[in-house]
């Protein structure tokens, strides 16, 4: 069928695919440890119907050719790790982390996932574990009678027993950090995994080599901007239009040459 | 058969093809850095003997849109969108120097500063290495520098210059990937004057409205062929009846 109906057609598609990832990052505005994606569109492979450049005779050349886009691709959805705002929350278990770096979980197929949602509780067995019930690594076990827990900067887990005078050190918790953290792999949950285009996980003491602080008490929430992500629905929205304009032009023109002849 | 019928469908394919690469350009009205195609009818005469009237239409690529696209703000450190005229330098696939406008750069698991379709960034020598750090600057220049891991923002350190450049328009032609390249193979030379934005995207510089007029334009010349088509259908069909009503 007609290459005009299908560069249209591209189009909508990619559209579509955008209005996706807009209404995703919406829907996420509240999310904790949110991390906002967008679509990478690029145009598709050109064709060369006539080539520039071409002997026209013997010492002439054409000096134009034709060669027609395809349409467009949208070719990665990636996550943009800019800071969420901090916010207080005032329970002791809820970490942010202010700076690069991720919470390590292991999931329950055994692999390890990262988060920057740290709002923690504490299991039957006094093991610290996200809302999800999965379990942080290094592990860190809160013993019984703990009347309050701290937790520094440097990520270091403190415990007030009942009946102790001085608090006991339980654990730290431990950042890691990834080259390209644009290239991990989502999979719901708040969680991300490791992929080829990540790297692999260093892990570090909060604070030190490039690595955020751990702020106990506080919560890191979405980095969606919502006017960003209106102004980016009605451009999506228009250009959607545009493009089903453009099907139904393609189109007409093609019904009218039928009728015709 | 009458030889006008041939010159309308001629007319009539070629409007169609300006119609694909007018969809082209509206498909790509929101990716980042895209120029839009611009192409125009040329009339090429059918030389033969006899009476000189025929000529077709041929529909041809004639280069890009040089205006520039709106800058807009994304915030993102490796997000960088040329002020004003030039190119940045990336490797294509065939390891050849390419130009693109697009500038959402990133980095891949082995340190190589890339663009948002996979292409290494060039550097003025090859590809530009960034080593794990605590933050990346991109500067109006094209310096990229980056805090390295453990060290304070008073150790910034100088990766490299993202290579700009700014060759005659006429000199460069769009690849079948979309990348631009020089016409005669070779690399076009650096260019200190180009400037680039950080934080910043550049977007498509397509002209919605100009392109949704074109598009009814374009639509309204087809039918106009069309129309030329069925007169040539019409006057075959009644010289047809003149002959068998004699």
């Amino acid at each position: 069928m007609n290459p005009a109906l299908w560069a249209a057609k591209t189009g909508l598609d990619a559209q579509q695919t955008r209005m996706a990832v807009t209404s995703n990052n919406l829907a996420n505005v509240g999310t904790t440890g949110f991390k906002k994606g967008r679509a990478v569109f690029e145009d598709l492979l050109y064709q060369n119907v006539r080539q520039v450049g071409a002997s026209t005779s013997q010492d002439t050349q054409a000096p134009s050719g034709l060669s027609l886009g395809t349409g467009v691709r949208v070719v990665a959805t990636e996550k943009t790790y800019t800071q969420g705002n901090l916010t207080q929350t005032g329970n002791s278990l809820d970490l942010a982390i202010s700076g690069r770096g991720f919470f390590q979980v292991l999931l329950p197929d055994g692999t390890m996932g990262y988060t920057r949602d740290g709002s923690f509780q504490v299991s039957a067995q006094g093991e610290l574990v996200t809302s999800s019930g999965y379990r942080v690594q290094p592990g860190i076990t809160i013993p019984d009678g703990a009347q309050s827990i701290t937790v520094g900067k440097d990520g270091v887990v403190t415990v007030q027993v009942a009946g102790q005078t001085a608090p006991t050190q339980v654990g730290s918790v431990q950042l890691f950090d990834f080259i390209n953290p644009a290239g991990l792999q989502p999979r719901g949950e708040n969680m991300m995994v490791e992929s080829a285009a990540s790297g692999a996980a260093q892990s570090g003491t909060p604070g030190i080599n490039g690595l955020g602080m751990v702020e106990q008490g506080s919560l890191e929430s979405s980095n969606v901007n919502v006017v960003e992500e209106l102004v980016t629905m009605i451009e999506t929205q228009r250009a959607y239009e545009m493009n089903s304009k453009a099907i139904s032009t393609t189109d007409q023109m093609l019904e009218y040459i039928t009728n015709q002849l | 058969m009458d030889r006008f019928l041939y010159i309308a469908m001629s007319g009539a394919k070629e409007t169609l093809r300006a119609q694909t690469s007018n969809n082209h350009n509206l498909a790509n009205a929101s990716t980042t850095g895209f120029r839009a195609d611009l192409d125009a009818f040329q009339s090429r005469a059918v030389a033969g003997s006899g009476y000189a009237s025929r000529v077709y239409a041929t529909n041809s690529t004639t280069g890009w849109d040089q205006t520039q696209g709106a800058l807009v703000s994304t915030g993102r450190d490796l997000d960088v969108g040329i002020k004003g005229a030039g190119w940045i330098a990336v490797q294509g696939v065939d390891g050849r120097e390419a130009y693109t406008r697009a500038g959402d750069l990133r980095v891949d698991p082995s340190g190589m500063l890339m663009n948002g379709a996979g292409h290494p960034v060039l550097g003025d020598g090859g590809p530009i290495s960034v080593p794990p750090n605590s933050s990346v600057m991109i500067g109006t220049d094209g310096t990229v520098s980056v805090v390295p891991l453990g060290q304070g923002p008073e150790t910034t350190a100088l990766v490299g210059r993202i290579k700009l450049v700014n060759p005659a328009p006429e000199t460069l032609v769009r690849g079948e990937d979309g990348l631009f390249r020089t016409n005669d193979g070779t690399d076009a030379p650096a260019e200190a004057s180009v400037q680039l934005a950080s934080g910043v995207l550049e977007s498509s510089n397509v002209n919605v409205a100009d392109a949704m007029v074109n598009m009814i334009e374009l639509s309204r010349q087809f039918d106009l062929q069309v129309k030329a088509m069925r007169t040539a259908e019409e006057n075959a069909t009644t010289a047809a009846q003149l002959l068998r009503a004699t």
